[in-house]
């Protein structure tokens, strides 16, 4: 049947001197004779195939492997207690309580999305759902943090629409609610967008699932699509490498995707489970059936034998090493009882996926893959999965970092003539909000379903987004991603913890306990030692910062290699936190309702002069000096003052303080329902030693503002005295006058913001560079 | 019920072990069904018992009416709703839909995707095209009941005002001159946008009946306003919307024989 020279074990024992194209496969010279000296010959075609994706930066995290190590290092029992699958399997889980637990999970399609936006950022949705099905869960919300060019660079407006629908077009497709992310420009990601994507699932505790192949002579079958020749090598090549205009177009590489598909075999994985008839799963993914193989062999009793012309195929002139190395979507890999093979069937059957049964577990240790009855892989699966080389890449601080910090946003050009005045000072405000990273995201976010599955109980804008889990109870999970790349760039040890700093405290505002994390690591080339040195500061930032906070790393990804024609990206660890909630009922929004006229406002925490880094300082141009102090303890006393105000109901409103400072915290929490404030900073200036300016708009952490019935304010000012923390009334909600309100020691005394007037613009910013069609554009359509 | 007992969409229980008390209207599951547990939910909420009915099964298992959820039924590839016409039970719920000589035939709800199979099926007139501005869009619109004789819409007040989310990608309803002209005569237009026009349909219509007022289709998605805290955004605070519950209380009066 085959068309081709089959590349055998027995012919590749006879020809050592075969030339091989390990350089083209991306494998370095040392690697390959790694791989000839394991097999103790030359590799067969296909066994290059597996080891060359399976070694892939991307598969194997060969440069990054040596640091994340901290993540499961620096653990306490009491972090790990809830913790029912850790680092390395497709995604952590964590015990919720009440026989439920919750998978979650973020990853990177960021190579795939600027080749061809679209598909790239569909099929990040694709798979990072298929993670969280393969573990036995029932997937219920996405998220996706999302990271672009220049907002007025043609290229973003390429890029942009691109990513979102396809994040639209596939989410929307599965019946999974898109509850939150992030929007962010800046000029560094022109070249290397970043599309990350988060998953939660959930199941019942007996339905947790693992990727292994146990039970000699259990069967293995490959269900789902058929195999085609997309995405070959797309792991491998496109995101172990820099962009080079010198190359060739990438774009056959980037896989193509069918969410109906995907959205049946959620359904159909989720009947296997309930009537449970698997024994282990994974999902295909990177490196597809190599990657599928080598992991359930090696997680398992060690062997697994497979016939590959079984594997059904929408083209059939693909090589067997092209078959093992498609990252065609939409494709599972179980393992089943012999006994549990017709009721499988059935299941397919009720389905409509097609599925052929490719081999047997065994128990030689070895991974035995035939062609057409000849063997062309003869491996030790463990090989292949975990023994890819391991590299202490060599790094070091950039000489220009203390050049950096040292430019501080004060002492600078930019930081001189700051708003003063009323006028300027109110000024300063609207064009903070309506800058591209403080604009309204709802053009985008608008295109993804927030209300299917009829758990959603908060999206965006809200700090969090939360999802019910168990509809008697409330029970359910808050989830936030966040990054300042900005803060990263001044120091990557802390831009990291504070990513994590500003996740948790999404979380805490919105009622819920911080429970586990994940992290989404985009770094440029590991090969030089500067941006390895970010990374190993970030990694060894944010490691130290979960165990202050008792939080534990799930599972993750690492995205290197974001770098085009030498110019790396900020460094981004996109921090994914998810937290407990007793009942949902309870989570706080991030604005004042209509209903909650005269309450009153406070701000918690301390306020210094912290504007490095600042949104404000990019507005003026200016990037240098170091990040807003960390202080983790004080984030952790204030998440407890916001989790306890939900719980007994003290608060009825609650918005973190991050970009943009106090200044966006108080026009978001009145834009959020058009409900307007009036706010006082002077006590806070005098409290805190600060000018109208810095009390506006600086940066620092561990800050809230909260807004609560004044038949609360006792019980709520007792708690955080009780606790040492800071809490000041800065105002009360306006229901009545339409704005935003400002007094303060500043000439002018006071400045006043009409929200109808600002909502205009700041919903408009976005819009106006992607959107809208013209009435004339319009017309053409219709005719 | 708990999320545990939930069947599996698809996975139902036989109609012998629903629930018999109430109306018992079934909610079909195409491959590609998004909102079947959400229109479910609503069902429940409203003091039926929901019925869950699969594609390939031409039985309806004595429900006493049907809804026709949303989603993306056989992924819409082809056009919305197009291929879903065919599915078995199709056969069953147009031919009990239609039935001439029926003293109340079998009333029939199609929400969204379930709308555009009603007009590939030609219950409902007119079909479904790409939103005018090209989009996705999700969001919580207001609509107007103009027409309140139908099962579906009988605990409304005429020209009531309600809140529910709409999402959809294909929701521009076209129809032609003379079949528009028709629909408005005959008072056959249910649901109307207020506002500005979400998707450019003619007439701002945004749902319509059958002449014998037993089969509604409409785009938003009355099933995700029918619990406080889940909802649309109301007048009462945050996601706190429940009216779309009128329309499945409405079915469920109808079938107990009252309003």
């Amino acid at each position: 049947m085959s068309e081709f020279n089959i590349d055998t074990v027995e012919n590749a024992a006879t020809t050592p001197e075969t030339e091989l194209p390990w350089a083209e496969l991306g494998l370095k010279e040392d690697e390959y004779h790694r791989i000839v000296e394991i097999l103790g010959r030359r590799p067969t075609a296909a066994e290059l195939a597996m080891y060359s994706v399976m070694w892939s930066e991307h598969c194997s995290y060969k440069s990054s492997k040596v640091h994340l190590r901290q993540f499961g290092e620096k653990v306490t029992d009491q972090m790990t207690k809830d913790l029912m699958v850790g680092i390395g399997e497709n995604a952590g889980v964590t015990d919720l309580g009440d026989g439920w637990a919750v998978t979650f999970k973020i990853e990177s399609h960021n190579h795939p999305s600027y080749v061809e936006p679209y598909q790239g950022a569909a099929t990040g949705i694709g798979g990072i759902v298929r993670d969280i099905i393969s573990m036995g869960a029932r997937p219920v919300a996405v998220m996706d943090p999302l990271r672009f060019g220049d907002i007025d660079h043609p290229d973003t407006k390429r890029v942009l629409p691109g990513v979102v629908s396809g994040i639209g077009g596939y989410g929307n497709s599965l019946g999974l609610p898109n509850i939150g992310g992030e929007v962010v420009f800046d000029s560094v990601y022109q070249d290397n967008p970043l599309v990350n994507a988060l998953a939660v699932g959930v199941m019942r505790h007996q339905d947790l699932r693992l990727a292994n192949a146990s039970g000699v002579g259990n069967k293995v079958v490959l269900f789902g699509a058929r195999t085609g020749g997309d995405g070959i090598g797309g792991a491998s090549v496109l995101a172990s490498e820099s962009f080079d205009d010198a190359k060739p177009s990438k774009r056959p590489a980037v896989q193509v995707g069918d969410p109906f598909a995907e959205k049946v075999l959620i359904e159909c994985c989720l009947e296997l489970f309930g009537k449970e008839l698997v024994e282990g799963i994974q999902d295909l993914g990177a490196a597809g059936i190599s990657c599928a193989t080598s992991e359930l062999a090696s997680n398992g009793e060690g062997g697994m034998h497979v016939e590959l012309t079984n594997v059904l195929l929408r083209d059939p002139t693909l090589t067997p090493g092209e078959i093992l190395m498609s990252e065609s979507q939409e494709r599972m890999m179980a393992v089943v009882t012999p006994e549990n093979v017709e009721a499988f069937e059935a299941v397919m059957g009720k389905w409509g996926v097609e599925y052929s049964w490719l081999g047997e577990v065994t128990d030689t240790g070895r991974l035995i893959i035939e062609w057409d009855g000849e063997t062309i892989v003869d491996v030790d699966p463990r090989t292949v999965a975990h023994d890819g080389p391991v590299y202490e890449r060599p790094y070091r601080r950039p000489a220009w970092q203390d050049e950096l910090q040292a430019d501080r946003f004060r002492s600078s050009g930019a930081g001189q003539n700051l708003p003063a005045t009323a006028e300027e000072l109110g000024e300063a405000v609207v064009e903070l909000m309506t800058s591209p990273n403080m604009a309204d995201v709802s053009w985008i976010t608008d295109q993804y379903d927030r209300f299917v599955g009829g758990n959603t109980a908060l999206s965006q804008p809200d700090d969090a987004g939360v999802i019910r889990v168990d509809e008697e109870t409330g029970l359910g999970v808050a989830l936030a991603t966040d990054c300042n790349g900005r803060y990263a760039y001044l120091d990557p040890y802390a831009g990291a913890q504070l990513a994590l700093a500003e996740a948790y405290r999404n979380v805490a505002t919105s009622g819920a306990v911080p429970m586990a994390v994940s992290d989404c690591l985009n770094f440029g080339s590991p090969e030089d030692p500067e941006i390895m040195w970010q990374f190993a500061e970030a990694v060894r930032g944010l490691s130290d910062a979960c165990m202050e906070l008792g939080v534990p790393v799930t599972g993750g990804n690492v995205s290197l290699y974001n770098q085009t024609a030498g110019r790396a990206i900020h460094p981004t660890p996109v921090v994914g936190v998810m937290g407990r909630f007793d009942d949902v009922s309870r989570r706080t929004p991030s604005g004042y309702q209509r209903w909650a006229d005269g309450q009153a406002i406070y701000l918690l925490g301390t306020t210094a002069d912290e504007l490095d880094g600042s949104e404000f300082a990019r507005l003026r141009g200016h990037l240098g000096g170091t990040p807003p102090r960390v202080d983790l303890a004080a984030e952790k006393t204030l998440g407890e003052i916001l989790i306890n105000a939900s719980r007994d109901g003290m608060i009825d409103a609650a918005h973190d303080l991050s970009e943009g400072g106090l200044a966006a915290a108080l026009a978001e929490m009145s834009l959020r329902f058009g409900v307007g404030a009036r706010v006082s900073v002077q006590e806070l200036c005098e409290r805190d030693g600060l000018d109208p300016f810095t009390a506006l708009f600086s940066e620092s952490q561990a800050r809230a503002v909260v807004a609560l019935p004044r038949s609360e304010e006792l019980r709520f000012t007792d708690m955080t005295t009780a606790r040492g923390f800071p809490a000041l009334r800065i105002g009360v909600v306006d229901a009545e006058s339409g704005g935003l309100e400002v007094t303060g020691d500043f000439p002018g005394g006071s400045f006043g913001i009409g929200l109808d007037e600002l909502k205009q613009a700041w919903s408009s910013v976005i819009p106006s560079r992607f959107g809208a069609l013209t009435e004339a554009e319009i017309a053409t359509r219709e005719q | 019920m708990t999320a545990a007992d939930t069947p599996l969409i698809g996975d139902f229980p036989s109609p012998a072990e629903a629930r018999l008390d109430g109306a018992r209207i079934g909610v079909v599951t195409f491959p590609g069904t998004l909102d079947d547990r959400d229109a479910a939910r609503a069902v429940r909420l409203a003091g039926g018992t929901a019925v869950p009915l699969w594609h390939a099964d031409q039985s309806l298992h004595g429900v006493d009416a049907v809804i026709l959820p949303g989603g993306f039924s056989y992924g819409d590839y082809l056009r919305a709703g197009a291929i879903a016409r065919f599915a078995p039970v199709m056969t069953t719920i147009v031919s009990e839909a239609s039935a001439q000589q029926a003293e109340s035939p079998l009333p029939v709800l199609g929400i969204c995707n379930g709308f555009q199979i009603l007009t590939e099926a030609h219950l409902l007139p007119g079909s479904m095209i790409k939103n005018d501005h090209l989009k996705f869009i999700c969001k919580d619109q207001v609509l107007r009941v103009e027409n309140t004789a139908t099962p579906w819409t009988a605990q409304f007040t005429q020209d009531e005002l309600i809140a529910v989310p709409m999402k959809n990608q294909d929701g521009q309803y076209v129809v032609s001159a003379a079949e528009l002209e028709q629909i408005e005569a005959e008072g056959r237009v249910v649901f109307r946008y207020v506002g500005e026009n979400p998707n450019g349909s003619r007439n701002h219509i945004a749902g319509v009946t059958n002449p014998r007022g037993n089969v509604v289709g409409l785009m938003p998605h009355p099933e995700h306003a029918v619990e406080a805290g889940y909802g649309p955004d109301d007048a009462t605070g945050m996601r706190s919307g429940t009216d779309g519950l009128t329309i499945f209380t409405s079915v469920v009066g109808s079938l107990a024989g009252g309003k």
